[in-house]
């Protein structure tokens, strides 16, 4: 009557990778490929339309492109081919947009589990936070300028306001729903609050808590723009406006381009971190 | 070890109360193996969850060692059934296991080679550093086994626990918590459904009615040590035994006049 079990009956996780034949590979690329090929079509359109429609207020993509090379990747090799311009707009925004969210997700989450483990003190603040949710950000920037002056703490302020509300919404639901057993078993075995915060809620809640993250990081974007064009003497947002004002179309569209860039980028990086963090939760959820 | 006092337990109030526990007197010796039967949904896991701690009887006493029980007792483990959702996924099996030796105040080496003894006990060395959704139900619930064994409770409390796997499966499981119990001197109070699993398993029977749950009656089970599975089974003390539960778990299923 032995109850050990043989290794073989360990079900690996890297076992399907091993045969993957070079038909795959083929169908990968494949694959790929068809979700691509629109975007240099679309290139294609854009250049064609804009060069057939000669506006001022249109140049065609080949020329922002050149534009965007000028005015910022033309810098010395030792500041990465940034040139003054870029470094000295460009900083400022990631900055502000990542200091801005880095508070917002350390407030939400912290919050979010209070409020989400916690039926009391949720009672109390949801009718205040639930105001407080409605009032348009934008609005309060009048505000803001009027509390912390033009700069960044009012663009902080700005930025923080509006995208910490996705991540304390998630995070009160992700926390509030914990499962029962899960409870129950970290009560069982006497598990610390400090272990049962770190080691139990924050990771049962993670995959909530990361949809929210990812809604605020590109609503982080925007409110970073929206603080710029309103009051702020540098950043991405600044600069597209000061283009504008000083009728370099090209440079203004240029920092279009570059806005999409960025939240493209940040999109996809933020994807790659999830999937690595929550790799337990989407492989899990594939098994049982 | 173990005693229970005229337990009762009511959900809700009002019209819509359900009594699940009618009053339930209930002895466990130190060293024990007590299998606690009744039909489903008559009110087992409401006497676990109460002994447990994890709800608060509306009436009776429970006592560990003399002492009442409040809220969870710290040298008490429980074994749910639902081993998915009580192993932690974002674990390895070898994190789930050490979890709760934290509170015994051990070091991280200590609290790693008591998961590693634990682990190799249920045969499951092999799979420390794995996640529990990488191993099948049989061998979570061995991971969960593990876990209790590592945290050497004085009272181990199975609710089920081996109600959501293969008969194969199951069968190794019973000869493993014998065999653990046997190693470990653990009292135990198992809960389950199935009749023949309480006579194989244990040292006493206890049988309760349909809710409100009551004691209906109780056997000692005077089987030669070690078990087996298939010599036991076929022993005429056996088929008596399992015959004497199942009249008491039916005699109480019938409702008069229906």
């Amino acid at each position: 009557m032995s109850v050990t079990t043989a290794p073989e009956d360990l079900r690996g996780a890297g076992g399907p990778s091993t045969a993957r034949s070079s038909g795959t590979w083929r169908r990968a690329f494949a694959a790929v490929l068809t979700r691509v090929w629109l975007i240099p079509v679309v290139i294609v359109a854009w250049e064609a339309g804009t060069r057939q429609a000669e506006s001022v207020y249109f140049p065609p993509p080949s020329q922002i492109v050149v534009r965007m090379h000028e005015l910022w990747l033309s810098g010395p090799a030792s500041h990465l081919f940034l040139t003054e311009e870029a470094t000295d707009n460009f900083l400022p925004s990631l900055g502000r947009l990542f200091g801005g969210w880095a508070i917002a997700c350390v407030l939400g989450i912290v919050l979010g589990i209070a409020l989400g483990r916690s039926r009391t003190l949720f009672d109390y603040v949801n009718p205040i936070a639930e105001f407080a949710r409605a009032v348009p950000p934008p609005a309060l920037i009048p505000l803001f300028i009027i509390i912390f002056r033009i700069g960044t703490p009012m663009q902080l302020a700005t930025i923080v306001y509006t995208v910490v509300w996705p991540i304390l919404i998630n995070t009160i639901d992700g926390a509030r729903y914990l499962d029962r057993l899960y409870a129950d078993t970290a009560q069982v075995f006497g598990v610390s609050r400090s272990q049962r915060f770190f080691r139990i809620i924050l990771p049962a809640a993670a995959p909530k808590i990361f949809a929210g993250m990812r809604v605020s990081l590109s609503m982080a974007v925007i409110l970073m723009v929206v603080s710029e064009l309103v009051g702020s003497t540098n950043g991405i947002g600044f600069l597209i406006q000061y283009k504008q004002q000083s009728f370099d179309l090209s440079g203004m569209w240029g920092g279009v381009v570059l806005l999409g860039l960025l939240g493209y980028v940040l999109n996809a990086t933020f994807l790659f971190v999830e999937r690595r963090v929550l790799s337990w939760h989407r492989q899990a959820r594939q098994t049982t | 070890m173990l005693d229970v006092v005229n337990l009762r337990h009511t959900y809700g109030e009002g019209p819509n109360a359900h009594q699940a526990l009618g009053g339930i007197d209930l002895k466990v010796a130190e060293g024990e193996l007590v299998c606690v039967v009744g039909p489903s949904g008559c009110g087992k896991s409401t006497l676990l969850r109460s002994i447990a701690g994890l709800i608060q009887p509306t009436e009776g006493q429970i006592r560990i060692r003399d002492a009442a029980v409040a809220e969870t007792p710290g040298d008490l483990a429980v074994v749910f059934q639902d081993y998915s959702r009580s192993l932690f996924p974002w674990m390895s099996v070898g994190e789930n296991v050490a979890l709760p030796l934290r509170r015994r105040g051990k070091d991280r080496a200590a609290r790693r080679a008591a998961a590693a003894e634990a682990l190799e006990a249920v045969g499951l060395s092999a799979a420390s550093g794995k996640y529990p959704w990488e191993l099948s139900g049989g061998m979570q619930q061995r991971v969960a086994i593990a876990r209790a064994l590592a945290y050497r409770p004085s009272l181990l409390l199975m609710d089920e626990p081996f109600g959501s796997v293969d008969a194969q499966t199951r069968e190794d499981l019973e000869d493993l918590v014998l065999r653990v119990r046997e190693h470990h001197r653990m009292t135990i109070l198992l809960i389950t459904h199935d009749i023949d699993e309480s006579v194989y398993v244990g040292d006493r029977v206890v049988v309760l009615s349909k809710s409100p749950a009551r004691v209906a009656g109780e056997l000692s089970v005077n089987l030669p040590s070690p078990r087996d599975q298939i010599a036991t089974r076929e022993l005429p003390a056996f088929v008596h035994l399992r015959a004497e539960v199942g009249r008491l778990v039916r005699a109480k299923d019938q409702v008069p006049g229906a």
